[in-house]
């Protein structure tokens, strides 16, 4: 296959980035995005041009490194998949493909296809968590039967791997979806009860603190979500938030 | 001997660690704000290990070279985890979780350390649960179980296929707890490229800002390593694409002894490669072998036929395919170990009996447990007779909820339905076992250096049992090391902070800048993929599911060659004060060029064949893995001398005291 790309390219955080259009031949249906992208990178070293830099780690769909706008999508064509895990047979010979890095505020360049996703680890630091020490010694895992439905739903919320198409995705760039899969996984376990009315403050406030956009129920989150997490989960952590200001 | 003392405690084995946390000595609460510890790697082992000792009160600062510490690539460990908790009631206890594992290992690791392993393995499930990590559970709200290769119990805990997102997310969790309470300092996007010793301790590190390209000193009084395994020294591997050895390494050439480099395992149930162009390979969990079955056709003329497209799998009769497991191995069945479950793929595949194109592919086949499963449901479900088309639904359902997303995984990388026709698979690099030594306190040779995790070597042996690795990792994280360490950092409550412009961090510092400044002034001939694939080809070749001698010979004399033509024409484009990825390979693969001639040189001197490490020349007359206890029992331990090929060995003769070691059989 012969593939043409356009690509954005940014020096640093600080320059401005342009599209930069290129062509590559050779391209098999059974390479995955990433390897057509090594392969773009290679013939680009090889004429001395600096390679084109993108996220990426696991490169089977589960640590949320690979971050790529394509053809206007997060994540690519395809469903509940990542960029990692796209393939070329999705593509036809002769194919323009754009590629852009995540859009939004909170998210800024670092360079080409990268961005800087820190503000997600700071919504996590404000209550993504449970207090319970690690070294002490706490009850037996099998003293708290937890029905398995709610188990379940709070494991399918648990799922989220951070990758931020959900705000890429998003036209108002909010990170409701990633902050209430996280409140959803401990508002459905009976652990998740005790600390339940400030974590939902406290992720909420700083989701908000690091410029995420608002939710208008678009959708648009769930669609691109690799991982299939839910809207219910927004409006579960609405109740929750609801709720916790009633306490006060 | 000398500085092999493994310290491991004296007394009866089911005591050892009570009575050594009993006796080493702690640090009071107040003194633990005036000490400093580095931990490098934020992985399962590292990340609880940074948690732990912020919660204890020590000053913690992280590093990992991904933009976050949830990337680690634990997160990618699907299967389970192991404890002994005998929730099942089939005879489970701390001490079969031992012995499984120290047979599983193939009599190659420390009693003392496994017993331990074992031990804790029950806190871990406790903990994880506490945290809010959410297992599988039973319609009865109790927490699920199921088997793994290489037992006869089922003690692993599980979380669909992603238990080690969920373990690794809580371990996540619990550091942003301490994050948020300005215990830990969290330096992500930084790689750690030399460890600093002061008075032949370790006091600190060098590291890079990925993003800037500015060369860091960041001192403590001890230095935590959890920085995993070096798998891609292989170059193609089930790791991730970044994973690398450079904190290991760098300790190794300062002082800490590398042991067991030879003991990778090598995972039976991967995507097997599709072409060139491929970057790295996808594992499909060895829980499939719960409800998989592996077989090949019995006849070459099929085999050829499936190759050529000319016959499907599916219209393969039952009498016509070779479930060479179930058939070799009876007792265990597709439910052997992983060493002995690649090695026999292999064997089948070089007789000529693969199933791809490459000829490098067995068949996984869920047919058997699709119609098995709807049956059950069926009948649970009250419906009387139903027709196979039912029964099939029913069945995949269940299939489903059990392996959704590895069937997904396996779907969008092969494009092929594996609810429909077999899956098709062949072993991978996919774990080290070897890594740095260190004894019972997990401190490597160098004085305040400690390991955890896969980047040490201790409790897996020649072969690593599935599931094992999630636990290995969170017992030396949580419930090891932050005790152990205590004994060391004791003796340091007086020091004070550790500056960082002494003469031995100026020496480093100038040292990674001269190294940075020579991988960027090869020649310019061939991009750092190439060395890397050219390496992995040597490795995976003349080191890998079988060696021998002359081969390993080779091998080192190759690896060498190809070191020199690295250094001399490697191209780096980019700055080096910038983000630069090409500079961040070229150092990792530097390090790989070094590490690859140890590791053909501990697999020349081990002149048996045990778990993971197959000699040619060692073999029983059926094929099996020949052990020499009278010449081997030993953990090889490497001392760095000034060229990996001059490299020193240390033996640690290994002790059975509460197990008898026989011949590892699963007929």
């Amino acid at each position: 296959m012969k593939i043409s790309l356009k690509i954005w390219r940014q020096k640093n955080a600080a320059s401005k980035g342009k599209m930069v259009d290129y062509s590559l031949n050779g391209v098999e249906p059974d390479m995955s995005f990433l390897e057509m992208l090594d392969v773009l990178n290679e013939s680009l070293i090889e004429k001395g041009e600096e390679p084109v830099e993108f996220d990426h780690d696991c490169r089977e769909g589960i640590c949320g490194t690979c971050s790529l706008m394509i053809n206007g999508r997060a994540h690519g064509p395809d469903r509940f998949i990542t960029v990692c895990q796209l393939h070329m047979r999705s593509f036809n010979d002769g194919d323009t493909i754009t590629i852009e890095p995540w859009r939004a505020k909170a998210f800024p360049v670092i360079k080409d296809l990268i961005v800087d996703r820190t503000a997600f680890d700071r919504i996590q630091q404000a209550g993504g968590y449970i207090s319970v020490n690690t070294s002490g010694r706490p009850v037996d895992a099998n003293a708290i039967p937890i029905e398995k439905e709610n188990a379940d739903a709070s494991f399918n919320a648990a799922t989220c791997i951070g990758c931020g198409a959900c705000v890429a995705a998003c036209k108002n760039a909010s990170a409701m979806l990633f902050t209430s899969a996280k409140v959803s996984q401990f508002a459905l376990l009976p652990q998740g009860q005790v600390e339940a009315t400030e974590r939902v403050q406290n992720m909420v406030r700083q989701m908000d603190l690091e410029g995420f956009g608002n939710c208008t129920n678009t959708g648009a989150c769930e669609v691109e979500c690799p991982k299939g997490i839910s809207l219910e989960n927004i409006a579960r952590m609405n109740r929750e938030y609801y709720s916790a200001s009633l306490k006060g | 001997m000398g500085i092999l003392d493994s310290k491991v405690p004296s007394g009866p084995l089911a005591d050892k660690w009570t009575k050594h946390k009993n006796d080493i000595d702690l640090v009071n609460p107040a003194n633990k704000r005036n000490i400093d510890i580095i931990v490098v790697g934020t992985g399962l082992a590292g990340g609880s290990a940074a948690a732990t000792l912020a919660e204890l009160g020590y000053n913690v600062k992280t590093f990992c070279y991904q933009d976050s510490p949830r990337r680690a690539h634990s997160i990618a460990a699907q299967g389970g985890v192991n404890a002994a908790k005998n929730y099942q009631g089939d005879g489970d206890s701390v001490y079969r979780l031992f012995y499984d594992t120290v047979k599983g290992g193939d009599y190659r690791s420390r009693e003392g350390n496994v017993y331990r392993l074992a031990e804790v393995s029950t806190n871990i499930i406790d903990q994880c649960v506490a945290q809010g990590v959410p297992f599988a559970r039973e319609y009865g709200g109790l927490l699920d179980n199921r088997s793994f290769g290489g037992v006869l119990v089922s003690r692993t805990f599980y979380a669909k296929g992603q238990t080690g997102q969920q373990l690794l997310l809580g371990a996540y969790a619990a550091m942003n707890r301490q994050i948020q309470r300005g215990k830990i300092k969290s330096y992500t996007r930084h790689e750690m490229l030399d460890v600093v010793l002061v008075d032949g301790k370790a006091r600190g590190i060098i590291a890079r800002d990925l993003v800037t390209g500015e060369i860091e000193r960041h001192s403590g009084h001890a230095v935590v390593l959890a920085t995993g395994g070096y798998g891609n020294l292989f170059y193609l591997s089930t790791y991730c694409m970044g994973a690398n050895v450079m904190a290991a390494w760098k300790a190794h050439k300062r002082g800490a002894f590398f042991a067991n480099p030879c003991f990778t395992q090598i995972h039976p149930t991967c995507i097997p490669v599709s072409g060139e162009h491929q970057s790295k390979l996808t594992l499909m969990s060895e829980s499939l072998r719960n409800d998989g079955r592996i077989w090949v056709p019995k006849r070459l003329e099929d085999a050829k036929a499936i190759r050529e497209g000319k016959l499907k799998p599916t219209q393969l009769k039952e009498e016509d395919r070779d479930y060479y497991l179930e058939r070799r191995y009876p007792a265990f069945g597709n439910l052997v170990p992983r060493d002995v479950a690649s090695r026999a793929a292999k064997e089948r595949c070089d007789a000529g009996f693969g199933v791809n194109k490459t000829g490098e592919a067995v068949y996984l086949d869920f047919e058997a447990a699709i119609m098995r499963y709807g049956k059950e449901k069926a009948y649970t479900s009250g419906l009387k007779d139903p027709d196979k088309n039912t029964v099939r639904k029913l069945g995949k359902e269940v299939v489903e909820a059990k392996y959704g997303n590895l069937f997904q995984m396996y779907e969008k990388i092969v494009d092929q339905n594996p609810y429909e026709t077999p899956m098709m698979i062949y072993p991978a690099v996919h774990y080290t076992m070897g890594g740095l030594w260190v004894d019972y306190n997990l401190q490597t040779t160098i004085p305040g250096c400690y390991a955890a995790g896969e980047a040490n070597f201790s409790d897996h042996g020649a072969n690593r049992l599935g599931a094992s690795a999630l636990m290995q990792g969170l017992a030396d994280g949580y419930f090891v090391l932050p005790y152990t360490i205590g004994d060391y950092l004791s003796n340091d409550i007086r020091t004070g902070t550790i500056p960082t412009d002494s003469p031995e961090f100026d020496a480093a510092e100038q040292n990674v800048r001269e190294r940075i400044q020579k991988l960027m002034s090869g020649k310019g001939l061939h991009s750092v993929d190439y060395y890397h694939k050219l390496l992995g080809k040597i490795m995976w070749n003349k080191c890998g599911m079988s060696r021998n001698a002359q081969d390993l010979k080779d091998a080192m004399k190759e690896i060498a060659e190809l070191r020199v033509d690295f250094w001399e024409n490697v191209k780096v484009t980019g700055e080096p004060d910038a983000k630069n990825q090409e500079l961040e390979k070229a150092g990792r693969v530097a390090d790989f060029l070094e590490l690859g001639e140890l590791f053909a040189k501990d697999a020349l001197d081990r002149n048996e064949s045990c778990g993971g490490h197959f000699r040619e020349e060692y073999q029983t007359p059926e094929g099996e893995a020949l052990r020499d206890d009278e010449n081997y029992k030993y953990v090889s331990a490497w001392e760095y001398v000034g060229d990996p090929k001059d490299a020193k060995l240390h033996k640690e003769e290994l002790t059975y005291e509460n197990i008898q070691v026989k011949t590892r059989s699963y007929k």
